[in-house]
């Protein structure tokens, strides 16, 4: 059976601003390859997984030696936007 | 006439009897004559390739080698980021897009003298297995081209097989290196996780993205391999420790190894003529002296599974940085929520979209405990799998594809039965472990079959040791028609 999925809801979480029909067709997509994805809870097996990395890699640090950061110029010529070194966006915060 | 490996190029720029001008020359003849059927290519840069062929001749002349890769022809899928060259994913979201930074493995390239021809296309942020989720228009198979070239890095393996560069460079997250190289007839692998470094990879699934070779022979694969691969600072994921010696198995045969056949790895759903070619080649191995087991693996049934919930969940997160406001495409909004959302519905397309959601589904609150911890679970018991696997053979091996190159449009409305392309290559990337694929014939259509080697992590020389013998027993030396018309 589908999985029943709330995809407006996901669609949000998502950030991703779809037409009702968009919805409709993804929810019923998600829904078949959940339920193929849904065999993962047919493994009998508590293993663990701790550390995705094969190699089991402890943390390291690196040196801490001084590098050059990216140009800010040239970094900032790929913004649609810019002024005065910043990023330009519109008003995050809605006002009353 | 021209050479058609980095081994013969390298002999031959090096003993004078060819440039590295007119290498590139070739490569953009080739290219000339077959973009408009293949569209391997999403950018080439002509100057500057030009020029680095320049370099790389004065340099060879003044004595100055920089190694297997000096002067070669290379072909770059354009999810590695190149510095002052457009760099999209193939993506409308990055459309225009020019990296003021390079991908370790591109400086890595540089200094190893290669020539940059140009940036090849893939299925959009490496998301398939066709290349027809590119924003820019599929690519074709040089063998057919009604027919895919597989994916994601379908651009690369194609432009390998018809010439327009003597090696290139994909991305291999659940066998997208190796699927497409394995439906073009050329060699793809996919290194041991960690061993080549992911800075400036546009990331797809952080825990499972690898770069890899794509070229036309197994010593090929090795000599890009030595060039890209070791430690980088700038990767948290690098592997820190001692590489093998990859060259060190070369001529010496699988006499006394044994090597594991995957019994989940065939059966309903793989074409009767994969199986007869993958089994022959098994007897083969056996004929020079390999002892061959039937392996049983039963996770690997539920691989494909747990990958499309752990990559999607990745995704999901990596995916969140395409926001409109610091590069790409931006569309207009009132609020910087509404921007956002807005941009992303507009400049992903669908089979990103699709992931995207359900990557967070399976991560949302309610639902991780089902779907994505179960996931990990399975990716445990796979490693487990393997582990014993390899407790008691040198290597494993498989078709790489169920099937042959399929017809463009057969699978775009399915996206179950495109995911199951992918199926006998997911298990290396959930456990991090190299495998290769090597063309071994074709079918009665004319098309490639691929043979896939799989070792243990950091058994490169293992797996190029067997790589080599199956292709020495297979002595595929075919080259597709369109390269012919061609030539």
């Amino acid at each position: 059976m589908p999985v029943d999925i709330d995809i407006a809801h996901v669609a949000h979480l998502a950030r991703l601003d779809l037409s009702a029909d968009e919805l409709e067709g993804y929810k019923n997509q998600l829904g078949l390859i959940l339920e193929h994805a849904a065999r993962v809870q047919t493994l009998e097996s508590d293993a663990t997984m701790e550390n995705a990395h094969p190699l089991a890699l402890e943390n390291r640090y690196r040196e801490d030696v001084r590098r050059d950061s990216l140009d800010r110029d040239e970094v900032l010529a790929q913004a649609p936007e810019t002024r005065d070194g910043y990023f330009v966006v519109p008003p995050a915060l809605e006002s009353e | 006439m021209t050479p058609t490996t980095i081994a013969d190029a390298g002999r031959r720029l090096r003993s004078g009897e060819v440039t590295s001008v007119e290498l590139l020359d070739s490569a953009l003849a080739v290219a000339a004559r077959t973009e408009a059927q293949l569209h391997a290519f999403l950018t080439i840069d002509r100057d500057q390739a030009r020029e680095t062929a320049d370099r790389a001749d004065a340099d060879l002349a003044a004595g100055k080698d920089r190694g297997p890769l000096h002067g070669i022809p290379i072909a770059l899928k354009d999810n590695m980021t190149t510095r002052g060259l457009e760099t999209t994913a193939a993506s409308q979201i990055l459309s225009g897009y020019v990296p003021p930074y390079n991908a370790t493995v591109v400086d890595r390239l540089a200094e190893g003298g290669a020539v940059l021809v140009g940036k090849t296309n893939l299925d959009e942020f490496a998301m398939g297995s066709s290349t027809e989720n590119s924003a820019y228009g599929t690519s074709y198979n040089p063998w057919d081209i009604t027919r895919v070239p597989g994916g994601s890095s379908g651009g690369s393996a194609a432009a390998v097989a018809a010439g327009s560069a003597l090696g290139a460079l994909g991305s291999d997250t659940g066998g997208s290196i190796r699927q497409p190289a394995s439906l073009c007839g050329v060699v793809g692998m996919k290194p041991t996780y960690g061993t080549v470094s992911r800075y400036g990879l546009i990331a797809f699934a952080s825990s499972l993205d690898q770069i890899g070779p794509l070229t036309r022979t197994i010593e090929d694969s090795a000599l890009v391999l030595s060039t890209v691969w070791g430690h980088d600072p700038l990767d948290a994921t690098s592997y820190p420790g001692e590489l093998p010696d990859i060259m060190s198995g070369f001529g010496r045969g699988v006499d006394g190894m044994k090597i594991g056949v995957v019994k989940e790895l065939s059966g309903e759903g793989y074409e009767p003529q994969v199986e007869s070619a993958v089994s022959a080649m098994v007897e083969n191995l056996a004929a020079s002296g390999a002892e061959i087991v039937e392996v049983s693996l039963p996770s690997f049934d539920i691989a494909l599974s747990a990958y499309y919930l752990i990559a999607p969940a990745e995704a999901s997160a990596n995916l969140a940085r395409f926001d409109g406001i610091r590069y790409g495409h931006r569309a207009a909004g009132d609020t910087t929520e509404s921007l956002m959302s807005r941009t992303r519905a507009e400049g992903f397309g669908p089979e990103v979209v699709r992931r995207i959601l359900l990557g967070t589904y399976a991560l949302s609150a309610g639902y991780y405990d089902a779907f994505y911890g179960q996931a990990q679970r399975v990716r445990a018991a796979i490693q487990e799998d393997f582990a014993r696997a390899y407790g008691q053979v040198d290597a494993l091996v498989s078709p790489t594809s169920p099937t042959v190159a399929f017809a463009a449009g057969a699978r775009t409305d399915d996206p179950l039965a495109m995911y199951l392309s992918d199926i006998c290559t997911i298990p290396s990337n959930l456990s991090g472990h190299p495998a290769i694929s090597v063309p071994i014939g074709l079918d009665d259509q004319g098309l490639p079959i691929g043979f896939q080697v799989m070792a243990s992590a950091l058994a490169e020389d293992v797996m190029f040791q067997v790589a080599e013998e199956v292709e020495r027993l297979a002595g595929f030396d075919k080259t597709p028609s369109l390269a012919e018309v061609a030539s």
